[in-house]
């Protein structure tokens, strides 16, 4: 068995078997990270360069991690500190580390479809962290992972994506991922926070959060990106919190029994309160290390597949 | 695929995995250090068998662990086809252990080494010791096994298929020639 595709750009159009091919390749690695000496030397002699032109703690960490625990040699850009700095061009700047010999790019950038645009340029394997709002390929992964070594089964749930999903990409990962296996998805936040033609992506729509959390199975709570303008769309941090934030009070009344999932960083207080960040800390925090299976899996799978 | 020859039927299995039983509880003398590692798949499946006969003649069960050693492959690079990965099932310390290796076929000699490597990452064991039941020659690493269920001489274009009820229709060895296409 192997992958379909020498890239994993996003989640869109990728088959259901090469979807359960990464997630039960995963479960290998999760042995893997339990292990006193948690590396393997599989990518041996693979060089990897994560290209990464916007700030990530998370994925840039898990991504590193992963490729140290594959014994894959790594070297790190980002855009602070290099010659991008100076006015070098993305084109140029990628030739250069391609010059260089390397096997596979993972790359996070501002602009949806770069990693798509670098596959025309390179000839190494390209691997998206995230593009712009677009997709977030591995966190969707990952997402679907927890929920499934949480459930045991992805087919027939019922998952609602919470927050703003407009500014998201994880969300866009995560609709398309789901759906190819077969999970109901559905997404929650006020209306300014959903884009226009949501529906054509056949997910249901909530305005309510305390209807959604009733008729789900799990939620999967996006952080408000103030970062990115979030601001702009709703009237104040607090109103977001009174009308949509995840309390421990709305779990009870709702739906005790709901698996509440947060790709990171918390803004506590604001789409979540710190008590249920707090008492679903051990999924949130098992999301990272199970993110870091995810990638061992995909770099694996990518970095041994042979060319055709 | 043509079957040359049965080597092994099921009643001489279960006299070769008796007899593989006791001789790893005499070189050990008794069977208290003993660890079993099974390498998928079907040392696995031996592997379980010699613990039922250890239990059966010490009367304890020593611990029994399953091995996947696809991650430590050295032929990443020059074979085409992906091998798929399985876990790795070992929950019990390995340091101190007597690790009794358990495959069904022992050839080149590469999984072995693979899974001397993939032991070490999970411990630091006393001793490993390796059982194998067929030792068909063509050793390409310094590589011997301790324990032998049978030797058996072999042409390069010949094959040794292992068959256990667990995951085959029976118990038995063939010797089996690999037609080129």
């Amino acid at each position: 068995m192997s992958l379909s595709s020498n890239h994993l750009l996003g989640l869109k159009d990728v088959p259901k078997e090469d979807i359960q091919l990464i997630l039960d390749t995963a479960t290998t690695f999760r042995e893997v990270l339990e292990r006193p000496i948690k590396k393997v030397p599989t990518l041996q002699g693979k060089t990897i360069v994560n290209l990464f032109y916007e700030n990530s703690t998370r994925t840039r960490l898990s991504f590193e991690l992963a490729q140290k625990r594959l014994s894959a040699d790594t070297i790190n850009f980002s855009k602070s500190g290099s010659s991008a700095a100076k006015g070098e061009s993305f084109k140029d700047t990628v030739k250069n580390i391609e010059a260089m010999k390397v096997d596979m790019i993972v790359c996070r950038h501002e602009s949806a479809g770069i990693p798509k645009y670098l596959t025309q340029i390179s000839n190494a394997k390209i691997i998206n962290a995230g593009d712009g709002r677009h997709e977030h390929p591995t966190q969707g992964l990952l997402d679907m992972y927890s929920i499934r070594e949480k459930v045991g089964r992805l087919a027939g749930l019922n998952v609602c994506i919470v927050g703003d999903i407009g500014h998201s990409r994880v969300a866009l990962s995560n609709i398309y991922g789901l759906q190819t296996m077969g999970a109901n998805v559905s997404v929650c936040g006020p209306s300014t926070m959903i884009p226009w033609g949501m529906e054509d992506f056949g997910v249901k729509i909530y305005n309510n959060i305390d209807k959604a959390m009733a008729e789900n199975d799990v939620l999967n709570v996006l952080r408000i990106q103030l970062e990115r303008d979030a601001g702009v769309l709703i009237p104040s941090v607090r109103e977001y919190h009174t009308y949509f934030g995840i309390t421990q009070e709305r779990i009870q009344k709702n739906n005790p029994n709901i698996l509440i999932l947060h790709p990171g960083p918390i803004n506590r207080g604001v789409e979540i309160s710190s008590e249920v960040a707090d008492g679903s800390s051990q999924i949130i925090l098992n999301q990272v290390t199970n993110g870091v299976a995810i990638r061992m899996a995909v770099l694996y799978l990518l970095g041994t597949k042979s060319e055709e | 695929m043509d079957i040359k020859a049965k080597i092994i039927d099921s009643v001489g299995l279960d006299r070769t995995i008796t007899r593989l039983a006791h001789e790893i509880i005499e070189h050990n003398k008794g069977s208290e250090n003993i660890v079993l590692l099974g390498m998928r798949t079907r040392g696995e499946y031996l592997a379980k068998r010699i613990q039922a006969k250890i239990l059966f003649i010490e009367g304890v069960s020593p611990n029994l662990g399953i091995l996947d050693t696809t991650l430590y492959r050295d032929d990443f690079r020059i074979r085409l086809k992906q091998p798929e990965v399985s876990v790795t099932d070992i929950s019990f310390d390995l340091s101190e252990k007597d690790v009794i290796l358990v495959d069904d076929v022992l050839f080149t000699g590469r999984t072995v080494r693979a899974a001397l490597d993939a032991i070490m990452d999970m411990g630091r064991p006393n001793t490993i010791q390796f059982c194998v039941l067929v030792d068909r020659g063509h050793r390409e690493m310094p590589i011997t096994a301790d324990y032998i269920g049978k030797n058996i001489p072999t042409s390069i274009n010949e094959e040794v298929k292992v068959k256990m009820t667990e995951i085959d229709d029976e118990d038995s060895v063939y010797l089996v020639e690999i037609k080129n296409s």
